[in-house]
């Protein structure tokens, strides 16, 4: 008996050119716009990117806040301890913890004494916290865009995000804004 | 002159608040109400009698009346 192979399926699948439609350039600003780069990651600064944040789209002004390096943190949930994949990305997220709940003071921090005494402060004088008012600034309709870079450099994945973010950009559509007219701020 | 109460849509309570939530509160009323209504707003915060001149200006909204009583400011604001 003689053994005969079975004629192997030659059906290879032809590929198919790449369909992805090209985004277009959705964030088209204007010169009454206020655009935060938020690149820090300390309380005080996180805080005041929000009060300006949640103000400036209380003043009906179209506002966006690119969040990038250490400002990145804060878009973090709260209940999140440690993101990355790798050790080193681990590491860095160990030392700046997640969340923006979880921000350090640059001055004073004494091992988070001064946090907690600006907390308490901000009590007293009826001030909202920046949790608060990141809650207010997306009701009013702040965009919040994610830095894809510091996403892949810090291995954040999206599902690590706060509800409510943007996609994901890079600096050339942060340049894009500026250059179409919305006023920068770099915190 | 004061306003009649009546006429009143809504009113925003933001005593002892301070910035920049009276201005923060008032945006997010003036949603709740049509055209043309008016909202009152009560403030302790002393840097809102300038805040919200710059509100109205930016915004268009109309501030129709803002007085001082016992430390208490009220705004009354027309939505555009």
């Amino acid at each position: 008996m003689t053994l005969t192979a079975e004629p192997v399926a030659t059906e290879v699948a032809v590929p198919q050119p790449a369909t992805v439609p090209v985004p277009e350039h959705e964030h088209e600003a204007s010169p009454k716009d206020v655009l935060i780069i938020l690149y820090s990651g300390e309380l005080e600064k996180t805080w005041a990117a929000m009060i300006l944040a949640s103000t400036s789209a209380a003043m009906g002004v179209k506002t966006r806040v690119f969040v990038t390096f250490w400002g990145f943190q804060a878009f973090v949930k709260d209940s999140k301890r440690i993101t990355g994949e790798n050790w080193m990305q681990k590491m860095m997220s160990f030392m700046q913890r997640p969340g923006i709940s979880h921000r350090k003071l640059s001055k004073m921090n004494f091992l988070g004494m001064g946090p907690w005494m600006m907390g308490s402060l901000a009590k007293k004088y009826g001030t909202a916290s920046p949790k608060e008012l990141l809650a207010m600034a997306q009701e009013l309709g702040v965009e919040f865009l994610p830095c894809q870079m510091t996403m892949d450099m810090f291995g954040i994945a999206k599902d690590d995000l706060i509800d409510g973010m943007s996609e994901p950009v890079g600096a050339a559509s942060v340049i894009a804004l500026m250059s179409e007219g919305a006023a920068p701020l770099f915190i | 002159m004061a306003t009649d109460a009546k006429q009143i849509a809504q009113v925003v309570d933001a005593k002892g608040l301070s910035c920049p939530m009276p201005i923060v509160k008032t945006a997010q009323a003036v949603k709740m109400v049509a055209p043309g209504e008016l909202i009152e707003v009560l403030a302790t915060d002393p840097g809102s009698t300038k805040d919200f001149v710059a509100w109205a200006k930016t915004t268009g909204n109309e501030l129709v009346e803002q007085t001082v009583d016992a430390g208490v400011y009220r705004f009354v604001i027309r939505r555009k």
